[in-house]
C-alpha cells in the first residue's frame, strides 16, 4: 500500500544487520545496572515488612548503627512530608509511612561498607509491628466488611455506596444494549479470573546513587526511562528535578516493570546521609517478586450476543482489577480495549480499580489488555462453537478496519487486523491435522501504541559518519533500528551510524521505552533530525557551488545539483561536506523534538495447537503461530523477536505463572523455581508472519510491535485447551491441577 | 567481622586469588573480588542460569557454589570464550541470528551451550531445549537461541 509522501522502496530498512551492541553482549562486556563500581562505594540493603498489613509502631536501628561498617540508616522520617497524588503514592511505596501495606513493603534501609555487612545490618534493625487484618483478593476487597487499606483513597469517579477500597470507577459505551442483545440468536455470558503475573525480567533492579548535602548528584540505573527515573526520584526526595543526572545502564529486561522507582530514591537518600558516598543497591529475586510491580489481577464478567451467521450484536463487560495498595490497576485500558477488535454497535463497559494488600502494580507489556482479551476472546470462541462457525471467518466478519468507529470512540485509520486474520487462515499451521487429546485455539489482540515526549539529536562527524543520540533505552535491539533509519535517511551505510542512548543531561525530556513507542517515536525524531542535517549539508554545497539551496537535492549520501538552473557540478559526498564543515559554517547537527501523535495501533492473531495429558492435566504447546501488523518492519529479525517474546510471556501467564498468596497474606512463591516462567523445553519454535500495513503517521510506516504479542496467547491457549478437552476453563493459569480437575468434572 | 579466607584459583586460564568471606558465593567472588562482570545474578537460587560457569569443566550455577570451593579449580566464564579477536562460533551465531534482546541471560546461555557442544556436538533440538532448560530467557521465547546454537553446532561439526 503506497501512501502519499511515504517511502515505499528502501535500501536499508527491512534488512537484518548485526546489532551494534552485539559484540559487547556476547562477550560479557556490556554493563548492566549491577555491573558498575566506583571508589568509596557503599552498599545498601532494605528492611521489608513480613506482614501484609501492619501498623509500624517503632523502628529501632541502634544495634545496626553500632555495627562496624554501617554508615547510614534511613526510614520514612528521612523523606519530606506533604507530597500529593501520585508523588505521594510513589513515596509511600518506596518507603512505608505509618503502615506496611503488603508483604515486602520497604520500612527502612541501610548503607554499609560491604553487601554482607549491609545485609546483616538490615537484619539487626528492629521493627515493631501491630498486625492488621488484610485482604489480597480483588473480589474479597470489594465486599462489605473487608479491611480498609486506606480511607479517602477513592477519586471523584467512584459512585456512593461502594467499599472504600474501590478507588476508581469507569463506565463507557454506546448504542442500546437491550436492542443489540434482542438481535442476537445466541447470548453467552461467562465470569473469568486472571492472576497477577510478573514481568520476570532476568536482571533485578540495580542502581548506584550519589547525592551530597547540596541535594545534587548522579544516578546510574537500569531503567526503561531515565527521565521518569529522575522525575520520580527527585519528587520522592522533594528536590528539584535537574539536581540529579541519570545515566541509564544496559537494561536486562523490563517489559514495563522498569518504568517506575523502587530502590533508587533510597540509594540517593542513603548517600546524602552517608556524607555523599555513592551507594549501590541491587535487589534480590525475592525482593523483585515481593516488592516491585507485577501486573494487576482481574475478575471479569463478559456477555456477548451473536447472530446465526456470526455477527456480534452486542457486548457487555464488567472488569474488577486490583493493582496492590495504590490506585492504578490498568482497568481504564482494559475497558477501552476489551472489544476494540470488533465493529460492535451496542457495547458497554464497567471497570473497578480496587486496592488490596499487594505490591503496587506496574506496567506489564500491553497493561490491561491481556486480561480483557482472555475474557472476550474466550466468549467469542464459545459463540463460534455453539453456532458451528469458523473462528477466523467469524472474526473476519466482525473485524475492525479503516473507518470503523472503535468501541472506545475514535475512528480507526489504516489498520491491519483483517490482513492478520487472512494470513493466519492461509498459514499451514491452521490446517495441520490434530491427534487425540490435541486442540487448536485462535485469538486476536490489539494494542493502541503510543508517541510520547521525544527528543533526539543527530550530529555529523568530521569523516561523514553520523552519531544519533536518543533518550529511549535499548531494550531489544532498538539501536539497530535507529541506525537503519538514519542510514536510510542519509543514504549511507548502516556501519557509518553510531547510536547512543544519552543521559538526562544531554537531551530534552524523553518518555521511557514503553507503550511500543521507541522505534516509532525515537525513529521518527531520528529521521527528522537527519533531514535537518541534510538540509544544512545541501546549503553548504549550494554555497560552495554558488547556486540556490533549493537547486540542490540529497541522494545516496551526496548533495547533487538539480533542476534547470543548477549548473553542472560533481556531487559532494557527506564525507566531503563534513571534512570541510569547520570552514564552511561550523559543526552540522540536527535536532527534533515532539510528542508525536501519528502513532497507530497493531493488531495480531495467534493460532496455537496444544496437547493435554488426560492423566496429569499438563498442557504441551505443539505449534504456535503469531501474525501481527508491524506497519513496516525496520529490522525484521527483532520484530519477529518481539512477536516470539510476547507469545512466550503470554503462554507463561496462560499456563503457569501466578502470584500465590497464603492465608497470612504473604507471597508463597517469591522464587523462580515456584514462579514458573517458560523454559526452553516448554516451548516449540514460534512461527511468525509479519504483516505490513504502513502507518501514515511515520515516515517509513512504523507501528509499535512490542506489546500486542502478549495479548492473544491467554485466550488462544485457553481456547485450544477447550478444543482438546471439551472443558471451558475460565480461570488462569491453566496449571495441570486445574485442567485435571476440569477433565474430571470437578469445579475449577 | 568474619575472618576472610584466601582462595587461589584459575579463571579462563589465568591464575588469580582473592580474600573472601566464607558466606560469599563464587558468583559474588567473581564479580565483586575479581571484576568478572560477564557472570550475572538473576536469582541467587540456581533457577535462572544467568550465573552459569564451568568449574573443572562441569556446568554449574556460580550462585550455588561457595567462593572457597573454587580453591585449586579451573573456572570458565563467557569472558574466556573468544580467542582474542575471534569470537567463538556460538557468540557469532548469537549476533547473526538476533538470539538476544536484552542480553542479560546471554553469557550464561553461551557458557551452557558451549558445555553441551563439547559433550555432544550434534544435539537434537529436544536435547538442546532440555539442556538449556536451566537458563531462563524472558525476551526471546527461545526460538532464535535454539536456531543459533543448532547453526553454530553444524558449523563446528563441519570445521572439525
Amino acid at each position: 500500500m503506497a501512501l502519499d509522501g511515504q517511502k515505499t522502496a528502501y535500501k536499508y530498512i527491512g534488512t537484518t544487520p548485526n546489532r551494534p551492541d552485539g559484540l559487547d553482549k556476547v562477550t560479557g562486556r556490556a554493563r548492566y545496572g549491577a555491573d558498575i563500581s566506583v571508589p568509596g562505594m557503599l552498599h545498601g540493603a532494605v528492611v521489608r515488612s513480613p506482614h501484609a498489613h501492619a501498623k509500624i509502631v517503632k523502628i529501632d536501628a541502634t544495634k545496626a548503627l553500632a555495627m562496624e561498617g554501617v554508615k547510614a540508616v534511613i526510614t520514612r522520617a528521612d523523606f519530606p512530608e506533604g507530597l500529593e497524588g501520585e508523588d505521594w503514592d510513589i513515596q509511600e511505596n518506596c518507603m512505608a509511612g505509618e503502615k506496611a501495606l503488603y508483604d515486602g513493603h520497604a520500612v527502612a534501609a541501610v548503607a554499609a561498607t560491604s553487601p554482607l555487612v549491609a545485609r546483616d545490618a538490615a537484619k539487626a534493625i528492629e521493627v515493631t509491628y501491630e498486625i492488621l487484618p488484610h485482604v489480597t483478593d480483588v473480589d474479597e476487597a470489594m465486599k462489605e466488611g473487608a479491611p480498609v487499606i486506606r480511607e479517602g483513597a477513592a477519586d471523584f469517579s467512584v459512585p456512593e455506596g461502594l467499599h472504600p477500597n474501590v478507588v476508581r470507577y469507569f463506565d463507557s459505551g454506546r448504542g442500546d444494549l437491550d436492542k443489540g442483545f434482542a438481535e442476537a440468536d445466541l447470548i453467552i455470558e461467562r465470569s473469568f479470573t486472571t492472576e497477577a503475573a510478573h514481568q520476570g525480567y532476568i536482571e533485578p533492579h540495580a542502581c548506584l546513587g550519589q547525592m551530597g548535602a547540596d541535594n545534587r548528584g548522579e544516578l546510574w540505573v537500569c531503567t526503561q526511562g531515565h527521565w521518569f527515573m529522575r522525575r520520580m526520584s527527585t519528587a520522592v526526595l522533594g528536590i528539584e528535578t535537574t539536581n540529579i543526572r541519570v545515566t541509564p545502564s544496559e537494561i536486562g529486561g523490563g517489559f514495563g516493570g522498569k518504568t517506575t522507582v523502587f530502590i533508587e530514591p533510597l540509594s540517593l537518600a542513603l548517600s546524602r546521609k552517608a556524607g555523599g558516598k555513592p551507594v549501590k543497591m541491587v535487589m534480590s529475586r525475592n525482593e523483585v517478586l515481593r516488592a516491585t510491580g507485577p501486573t494487576a489481577s482481574a475478575s471479569m464478567d463478559v456477555k456477548m450476543g451473536m447472530t446465526k451467521d456470526g455477527r456480534i450484536t452486542a457486548a457487555h463487560g464488567t472488569f474488577r482489577m486490583q493493582g496492590g495498595a495504590f490506585a492504578g490497576a490498568p482497568v481504564d485500558v482494559t475497558t477501552m480495549l476489551a472489544f476494540a477488535n470488533y465493529d460492535i454497535e451496542h457495547v458497554h463497559h464497567i471497570g473497578y480499580d480496587v486496592i488490596t494488600n499487594r505490591p503496587r502494580q506496574a506496567a506489564y507489556r500491553a497493561p490491561g489488555a491481556p486480561m480483557a482479551a482472555f475474557a472476550t476472546e474466550s466468549v467469542i470462541d464459545e459463540l463460534c462453537r455453539e453456532l458451528g462457525l469458523d473462528p477466523i471467518d467469524t472474526r473476519l466478519k466482525n473485524a475492525a478496519k479503516e473507518g470503523t468507529r472503535a468501541t472506545f470512540g475514535p475512528k480507526y485509520g489504516p489498520i491491519g487486523f483483517m490482513e492478520t486474520l487472512e494470513a493466519a487462515k492461509a498459514h499451514p499451521n491452521y490446517s495441520e491435522p490434530l491427534g487425540p487429546n490435541q486442540g487448536r485455539g485462535v485469538a486476536s489482540g490489539y494494542w493502541m501504541n503510543w508517541g510520547g515526549e521525544t527528543s533526539a539529536s543527530v550530529a555529523i562527524s568530521e569523516d561523514g559518519s553520523v552519531t544519533v543520540s536518543v533518550g529511549t533505552p535499548d531494550i531489544g535491539g532498538s539501536r539497530a533500528s535507529m541506525a537503519l533509519m538514519a542510514a536510510e535517511a542519509f543514504g549511507i551505510p548502516y556501519e557509518n551510524v553510531r547510536v547512543n542512548i544519552s543521559d538526562t543531561g544531554a537531551l530534552g525530556v524523553n518518555e521511557p521505552t514503553h507503550g511500543s513507542r521507541a522505534t516509532y517515536a525515537s525513529g521518527l525524531a531520528t529521521i527528522r533530525a537527519a533531514e535537518e542535517c541534510i538540509g544544512k549539508m545541501c546549503k553548504r554545497a549550494a554555497d560552495k557551488w554558488g547556486i540556490d539551496p533549493e537547486a540542490v537535492v540529497w541522494e545516496d549520501g551526496c548533495a547533487k545539483p538539480s533542476g534547470p538552473n543548477a549548473g553542472e557540478f560533481p556531487p559532494m559526498t557527506i564525507a566531503e561536506i563534513a571534512g570541510e564543515m569547520g570552514g564552511t559554517g561550523g559543526p552540522i547537527s540536527g535536532h527534533y523534538e515532539d510528542s508525536p501523535a501519528g502513532f497507530s495501533g497493531s493488531f495480531g492473531t495467534h493460532v496455537v495447537d496444544v496437547e493435554v495429558d488426560p492423566e496429569t492435566g499438563r498442557t504441551t504447546i505443539l505449534r504456535y503461530l503469531v501474525v501481527q501488523d508491524a506497519g513496516k518492519a525496520i529490522h525484521p529479525a527483532y520484530v519477529e523477536g518481539q512477536f516470539q517474546g510476547g507469545a512466550a510471556q503470554g503462554i507463561g501467564w496462560a499456563l503457569n505463572e501466578e502470584y500465590i498468596y497464603g492465608e497470612d497474606g504473604r507471597l508463597q512463591n517469591p522464587v523462580f523455581l515456584d514462579y514458573r516462567v517458560p523454559v526452553a523445553s516448554d516451548l516449540p519454535m514460534i512461527d511468525t508472519v509479519i504483516v505490513e500495513v504502513p502507518n501514515p503517521g511515520h515516515p517509513y510506516g512504523v507501528r509499535g510491535v512490542g506489546e500486542t504479542g502478549i495479548t492473544p496467547p491467554l485466550p488462544a491457549v485457553a481456547n485450544a485447551v477447550r478444543d482438546a478437552t471439551g472443558k471451558r476453563i475460565c480461570k488462569l493459569p491453566l496449571r495441570p491441577s486445574r485442567v485435571l480437575a476440569a477433565i474430571q468434572g470437578k469445579e475449577v | 567481622m568474619t575472618k576472610r579466607i584466601h582462595v587461589s584459583t584459575t579463571v579462563n586460564g589465568d591464575e588469580v586469588d582473592y580474600l573472601c568471606d566464607p558466606r560469599e558465593t563464587l558468583l559474588d567472588c567473581l564479580r565483586d573480588h575479581l571484576g568478572v562482570m560477564g557472570v550475572k545474578e538473576g536469582c541467587g537460587t540456581g533457577d535462572c542460569g544467568a550465573c552459569s560457569v564451568t568449574l573443572d569443566g562441569r556446568l554449574v550455577c556460580s550462585c550455588l557454589v561457595l567462593g572457597v570451593e573454587a580453591e585449586g579449580k579451573e573456572i570458565g566464564t563467557v569472558e574466556g570464550m573468544a580467542d582474542g579477536e575471534v569470537l567463538h562460533p556460538l557468540q557469532r551465531k548469537f549476533i547473526e541470528h538476533a538470539a538476544l534482546q536484552c542480553g542479560i541471560c546471554t553469557p550464561g546461555i553461551l557458557v551452557a551451550a558451549k558445555n553441551l557442544l563439547e559433550r555432544n556436538p550434534d544435539p537434537t533440538e529436544t536435547e538442546l531445549r532440555y539442556w538449556l532448560a536451566g537458563n531462563l530467557c524472558r525476551c526471546t521465547g527461545y526460538d532464535k537461541i535454539i536456531r543459533a546454537v543448532m547453526d553454530a553446532a553444524a558449523e563446528m561439526r563441519e570445521a572439525s
